[in-house]
């Protein structure tokens, strides 16, 4: 029998999230996001348990997954929103671990909300503005005095909310009181608020939710054009496969918490257990 | 150039407020304004900066706070000795620059106060806050009962819980300040509610303003697009409560002596009433209801003991004008007119809806 070693490394050692999928034009930037072993429990309940996702630079990627499998708990994780009981996130190879939400978003993460949360009693221009808050500043003086900077970061205030606004065809609607707009286009306000953050990341949560088949084909073809004029990530929550098939290159699919598959459109539409998951939520229903 | 609806609604406001104080020069010159209306002038001007200021915590930042009479009566108490010692150590007989040194200072104290409450105050969300804010407003009033302030040989003294200081009390415990030099005028209380409109109304439409409505509309979408939210509730409080210490010095330089009893919860509360009443975010509401309501007490002196039935069915009446939807239709159409737009144009943004 050999001597046993004197001093043992107690280091405990953990397989890293494989099965990664990032498109191949990414694969020699850093991942603009990597979830390790993120989970979450709410009162022994474990939401979001053992969640792995890695999105490329420029990737399209998708979360889908029946009702309370825990799509948005996952956005809420990413963003800060909760701190995570296990795990981490990696927002361009920066750990967020003990960050706040404003960090987070300062760090280049941005999302909507799937019940949408907008500043209502403002006007549509100004709530593009609040998202440029940490893009075109003056301090509170400057404001009150209406120094020249004022005047100068006011107008290039302005101008860049037009611009945003100009992508979803919405100038139009600048002086709106937001909370009168109509659901699709609250939607879609939402979004040019989250880009007027200049992420790198964007979050989706059911984008589509409440829209006809016209609006829903249009934001289609806008997800895929946003990505290309920004060159950012995009990862959204969607019940409307239509919507999923057609503009996801990843597709990462929840069920009571856990990652069950990860694939393209294809693989995913062709995965027995997937289609289970879908359809034991259909026998439910029915019930 | 087109103007910015913001830029001329705010305009509009200094108009009508320069012509309101010109119209009640005029009154009082040419003798037409009795002695009582008279008196009640610094107080209006006083308590429009109040309710103004109030607004901005609870109209524009969304917090409901009880406690604004304890930074009124911090500028009160600042502005009487700051005044008596200028007058004391540096012989400066000059009124208007000892008042406006009074009023800077109130406001500054009252802000470093409002920095202090705000620390803790604002971790709390709601009911939470506003009954903090309560206890904080009445704990400044039992410090203030404690203390004690004299000059002497154009030195200042203060002591707490013991009144053994040499010299001339300028404020001595509970019986509050001794024999201040009243220098509080008219044409300051008016300068100071154009002052305070300035400030209120630039801020709001600026990018700290509406960070601030961002975080009073929603929290977790103001957090998310990275704006702090802390901060700029901290920033509303702060800027709030040195505008009602700057209320409180030139209510305090209006009386030769004032206790802390004078800013008991109930003015809190009264200042809220001016708030509501005028509507919560209506920075005019707020112009008017304040007014209209300090003067009330004395118009309704006819009605002797009735005066406050009369001034309860009153302020009930006005909440029922205020809120009813003919009547701000007709205020929203008589407002689009003076704008010069025609009675059609819908009802939109503006100052009383920020
Ligand atoms: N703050 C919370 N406290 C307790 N339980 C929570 C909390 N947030 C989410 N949950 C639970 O976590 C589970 C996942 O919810 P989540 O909202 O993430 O589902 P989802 O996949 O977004 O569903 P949907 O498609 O209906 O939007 C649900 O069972 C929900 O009740
Ligand atoms: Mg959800």
């Amino acid at each position: 029998m050999s001597e046993r070693p004197k001093r043992r490394s107690t280091t405990k050692m953990v397989p890293m999230p494989s099965q990664a999928i990032i498109p191949e034009r990414d694969v020699h930037d850093i991942p603009v996001l990597e979830a390790r072993h993120l989970g979450i429990e709410f009162g022994g309940l474990k939401a979001v348990d053992d969640f792995n996702l890695t999105i490329g630079k420029t990737e399209i990627a998708g979360l889908i997954g029946p009702n309370g499998a825990g799509k948005t708990t996952v956005f809420n994780l990413l963003t800060k929103v909760y701190e995570p009981t296990t795990g981490a996130v990696l927002i361009n190879g920066r750990d967020l671990h003990g960050l706040s939400i404003v960090q987070a978003s300062k760090l280049g993460i941005a999302r909507t909300f799937q019940n949408i949360r907008l500043f209502d009693k403002m006007t549509v221009e100004e709530n593009v503005r609040i998202g440029l808050h940490n893009q075109i500043k003056y301090d509170m003086l400057s404001g009150i005095l209406r120094l020249p900077r004022y005047w100068k970061q006011e107008k290039r205030q302005h101008e860049k909310a037009m611009e945003l606004l100009d992508i979803f065809g919405m100038q139009d609607l600048a002086d709106e009181v937001a909370g009168s707009l109509p659901y699709g286009v609250q939607r879609r306000l939402e979004i040019v608020r989250a880009l007027a953050t200049d992420p790198k990341l964007l979050l989706l949560d059911e984008p589509a939710a409440g829209m006809n088949p016209h609006e829903t084909e249009e934001l289609m073809e806008n997800i895929a054009k946003i990505r290309d004029r920004f060159q950012i990530a995009i990862l959204l929550i969607e019940h409307d496969m239509s919507l999923v098939m057609g503009v996801c290159e990843g597709i990462c699919v929840l069920n009571f918490g856990r990652v069950i598959a990860k694939g393209t459109a294809d693989e995913i539409q062709a995965n027995p257990v997937v289609i289970e998951a879908y359809l034991g939520k259909k026998k439910e229903a029915a019930t | 150039m087109k103007l910015k609806r913001s830029t001329v609604d705010a305009l509009t406001s200094y108009g009508i407020v320069i012509a309101a104080f010109v119209i009640a020069q005029l009154l009082i010159s040419s003798g037409s304004m009795s002695r009582a209306l008279q008196g009640q002038m610094i107080p209006i001007c006083v308590y429009i900066v109040m309710a103004v200021s109030l607004n901005l915590v609870v109209g524009i930042s969304g917090e409901l706070s009880l406690g604004h009479a304890g930074f009124m009566s911090v500028g009160a108490f600042t502005g009487a000795i700051v005044s008596t010692w200028l007058l004391g150590a540096f012989n400066m007989e000059n009124t208007t620059l000892r008042l406006l040194f009074a009023i800077i200072a109130g406001g500054l104290v009252a802000a470093v106060a409002g920095v202090l409450i705000g620390i803790p105050v604002l971790r709390l969300r709601g009911d939470y806050l506003a009954i903090v804010t309560l206890a904080f407003g009445e704990i400044i009033r039992s410090v203030v009962n404690c203390l004690y302030f004299s000059l002497d040989a154009g030195r200042l003294y203060v002591s707490f819980n013991s009144p053994d200081i040499p010299g001339k009390m300028i404020v001595s415990g509970p019986a509050g300040t001794k024999a201040i030099k009243t220098i509080a005028t008219f044409p300051a209380g008016f300068v100071l509610i154009l002052f305070t409109l300035f400030i209120v109304l630039n801020l709001i439409n600026s990018r700290s303003g509406r960070a601030i409505k961002a975080s009073r509309d929603n929290r977790i979408a103001a957090e998310a697009v990275g704006v702090n939210v802390t901060k700029y509730k901290m920033m509303a409080f702060v800027i709030s409560a040195m505008l009602a210490g700057m209320a409180g010095a030139l209510y305090g330089l209006n009386f030769s002596t004032f206790t802390a009893a004078k800013f008991k919860f109930d003015t809190s509360i009264l200042v809220l009433v001016f708030v509501v009443l005028g509507g919560i975010g209506n920075i005019w509401g707020s112009i008017v209801a304040a007014a209209l309501l300090t003067v009330l007490p004395e118009l309704l002196r006819a009605f002797s003991d009735y005066r406050m039935l009369v001034y309860a069915i009153v302020l009930i009446l006005v909440m029922l004008a205020t809120n009813s939807p003919v009547l701000r239709g007709l205020f929203a159409r008589l407002a689009n007119l003076l704008r010069g737009k025609g009675a059609d144009a819908p009802e939109k943004g503006g100052i009383s809806r920020v």
